[in-house]
């Protein structure tokens, strides 16, 4: 009796965790026509990143392709990804119109320390990122 | 109204019209894209005398490589295609019942719709002066119907004005009119202008302007008889007994030019939106079937293009199967059209001029979304009386259009409930399927309360996740320094599609510069 109504406390706990994943709260969003109102890095990815690479950073492949950024040493160096965001390179889109200086350094740590990359040392600053528009 | 004429000189006045046009005409232009120029088309081609045995292949069966190939073939040319879809059309494309489409990331959408109805998904609209697209429908037999761009009793709506409540077209394109008539109209009367209008002209243009404005004959546009006979009556003209209108309100200027209303009033007089404009009966992919029926034995489905390389004066394509199970094939050629996108040809292997090079890896395509929602009856038609035509609102669905086919039919309707452009794109592009029809609902309910129970079901394409344009259409970053070099033959290949017009985003772009592909190589080969 005991083990049942502990794996239907499980069952009943993971249902509502699976329910969350799947529906981002948008309260943050669609607040101006031309640029992101999101400030976390966390929001600001499932805004505007997670189109293109994927809520859970894994990337996709079609005829075309988006990299994954999850487990990716191409984010070690910190200039990197703020120069691909604010510039873009190929089929990815210069995003630092819609982005401030503040915003692309706060996505930039986050992709940095999340989705399987520890990268933690030299953080992007929004001083940075200006000095690389 | 509160304009007084007395109170104002003519400087400030000069001013105020400067400042409404000076706004109106950067609304214009932005709305407008850079997508303002006429067709160049010359009239049907008619290839000759093709040498023998010269091998043409072409790269995606779009409506550029479907041109080309239409016209190579005629000519005598052995004409091949490589498509990545198991469909020909690329962006002319339309989801109906029964279709499934699965998009990158792997979310998949089963279309509920009910037969008869659909999504046009990309192209949704053809002006009357894209003549190459209008002449291949009527050659192909593609049956068109008018498109209904301007409907004067869809609404304009902007949620910080007028209590968030839906404003009838009509109501406010007469309002706007008639007061700005009424100023010009004044100062005219009064001699406020009369450098630049001479005594005869005046006299002229104030009448002019009274009848344009809907005036009184004091000048004054207000509520009355006068408006209401284009902006409506608060009850109606009738027959019997409650025959006789009651004129409506009109609203003030100031009202109309603190919301953001006035910017949708002349989307309809765009040169590519003037009506009369058309759409193919049943879906724009009709278009595309009409060209498959021409060009489909010579496609190859499901093969996406790997590699793309010249040796001697041979060009070769590498491809594998779509689902990239099968080990990869070539295709030799003399000669190449290729109209995969830059956006997905820059992540192919490829030996072009790093002139070429550089040009296809600076384009990346725009973000754009579009949902059509299936509502169980048409109430936009049964109970608000709108047919056809767009509702523009400041919302991040940014528009709401009415399906111009079927009208008075009992049964679901599709409406196309979200079209923007932008951040709100970026935005609804980085959302599930699921989570987007939530969202459209959520706006589009705030325009017509009827949305949370006659729902049925509802589609959606984002752009950016479209597996095979990876976005919308190309974007130049310096096209005058770069255009030209991206339409030079590099090895034995040509580039043609949408991105290498100067109509971007529209079908013309695509078939025209397959057209002039056609001619230049059909030149070059024939010159040899
Ligand atoms: C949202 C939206 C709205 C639009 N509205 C209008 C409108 O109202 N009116 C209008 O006239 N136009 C409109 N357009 C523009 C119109 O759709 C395009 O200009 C036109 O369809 C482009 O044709 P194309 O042949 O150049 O490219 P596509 O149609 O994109 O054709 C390219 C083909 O290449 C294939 N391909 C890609 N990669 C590979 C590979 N590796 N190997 C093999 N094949 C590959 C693709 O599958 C595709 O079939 C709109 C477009 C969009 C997206
Ligand atoms: C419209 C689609 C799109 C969006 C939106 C997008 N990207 Fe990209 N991104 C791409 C593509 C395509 C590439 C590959 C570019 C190339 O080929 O050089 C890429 C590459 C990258 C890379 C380099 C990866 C590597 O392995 O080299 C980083 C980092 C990156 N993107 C970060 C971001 C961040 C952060 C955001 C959100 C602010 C973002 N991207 C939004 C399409 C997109």
């Amino acid at each position: 009796m005991k083990m049942l109504f502990t794996s239907m406390a499980a069952l009943f706990l993971t249902i509502p965790a699976i329910a969350q994943e799947t529906s981002i709260d948008t309260t943050t969003w669609f607040d101006n026509p031309s640029t992101l109102t999101q400030t976390d890095g966390a929001s600001i990815y499932a805004g505007v990143c997670a189109g293109c690479h994927m809520p859970n950073g894994q990337g996709a492949k079609g005829a075309g392709e988006y990299p994954a950024l999850a487990n990716n040493p191409s984010l070690m160096a910190t200039a990197y990804p703020i120069s691909l965001v604010i510039h873009g390179h190929k089929a990815m889109p210069p995003l630092g119109g819609l982005l401030d200086d503040e915003q692309v350094a706060s996505v930039v740590n986050f992709i940095r320390t999340n989705f399987g990359n520890n990268y933690t040392d030299n953080e992007a600053r929004a001083e940075l990122v200006k000095n690389m528009r | 109204m509160s304009f007084n004429p007395e109170g104002v000189t003519r400087r400030s006045f000069l001013g105020m019209v400067g400042a409404v046009a000076g706004a109106a005409a950067m609304y214009s232009a932005m709305s407008t894209m850079g997508f303002a120029s006429q067709s160049n088309w010359r009239g049907r081609l008619n290839l000759q005398g093709a040498p023998d045995n010269t091998n043409i292949l072409i790269l995606g069966a779009g409506l550029a490589g479907m041109t080309a190939a239409f016209e190579l073939r005629n000519a005598g040319y052995n004409v091949k295609l490589l498509e990545y879809r198991d469909k020909a059309g690329g962006r002319c494309w339309t989801l109906r019942g029964g279709d499934s489409y699965t998009e990158l990331g792997g979310f998949t959408q089963h279309i509920d719709f009910a037969e008869g109805n659909y999504l046009n998904p990309g192209p949704w609209r053809i002006p009357s002066d894209h003549f190459a697209v209008l002449d291949y429908c009527k050659r192909f037999g593609v049956k068109l119907e008018p498109f209904i761009q301007v409907n004067y009793n869809a609404y304009l709506h902007d949620s910080e004005a007028f209590d968030g409540q839906p404003q009838r077209f009509k109501e406010v394109a007469t309002d706007f009119r008639g007061h700005v008539a009424e100023l010009l109209a004044k100062v005219v009367d009064q001699q406020g202008l009369d450098e630049a209008v001479s005594v005869e002209d005046a006299e002229k243009l104030v009448a002019a302007l009274k009848r344009y404005g809907a005036l009184n004959d004091n000048l004054d546009y207000v509520t009355g008889s006068e408006s209401s006979t284009f902006r409506g009556w608060s009850h109606p003209e009738g027959g019997g007994v409650d025959g006789k209108p009651e004129p409506s309100q009109v609203n003030s200027l100031s009202e109309i030019l603190n919301s953001t209303l006035w910017r949708n009033l002349t989307t309809g007089d765009n040169l590519h939106m003037q009506s009369t404009i058309f759409q193919p009966v049943g879906g724009m992919d009709m278009i595309a079937k009409g060209f498959e029926e021409q060009v489909g034995e010579l496609i190859t489905y499901n093969a996406k293009v790997t590699r793309i390389h010249h040796e001697g004066d041979q060009v070769t394509a590498s491809w594998i199967s779509a689902d990239s199970g099968s080990n990869e094939q070539t295709e030799t050629a003399d000669y190449c059209i290729c109209t995969i996108p830059f956006s997905v040809l820059s992540q192919i292997d490829h030996d072009f001029s790093p002139r070429m090079s550089k040009i296809i890896d600076s384009m990346p395509y725009a973000s754009a979304f579009k949902a059509g929602i299936e509502f169980k009856r048409r109430f936009w038609e049964e109970d608000e009386h709108i047919y056809g035509g767009i509702s523009y609102t400041n919302l991040p669905i940014t528009l709401i259009s009415y399906p111009p086919y079927n009208m008075f039919s009992d049964g679901p309707g599709v409406l196309l409930a979200a079209y923007p452009w932008g951040a709100y794109a970026y935005q609804f592009n980085a959302l599930s399927p699921e989570e987007r029809i939530d969202k459209v609902m959520e706006y589009g309910s705030q325009i017509h309360p009827q949305y949370y129970d006659e729902f049925k079901t509802g589609a959606s394409v984002a752009w950016h996740r479209v597996p095979w344009t990876l976005g919308c259409y190309g974007l130049w970053q310096d096209r005058e320094a770069d255009y030209q070099d991206a339409t030079a033959m590099d090895g034995r290949t040509l580039m043609a599609g949408e991105h290498i017009s100067y109509l971007p985003a529209w079908m013309e772009g695509a078939v025209l510069s397959a057209l002039d592909a056609v001619e230049r190589l059909h030149t070059t080969i024939t010159e040899i």
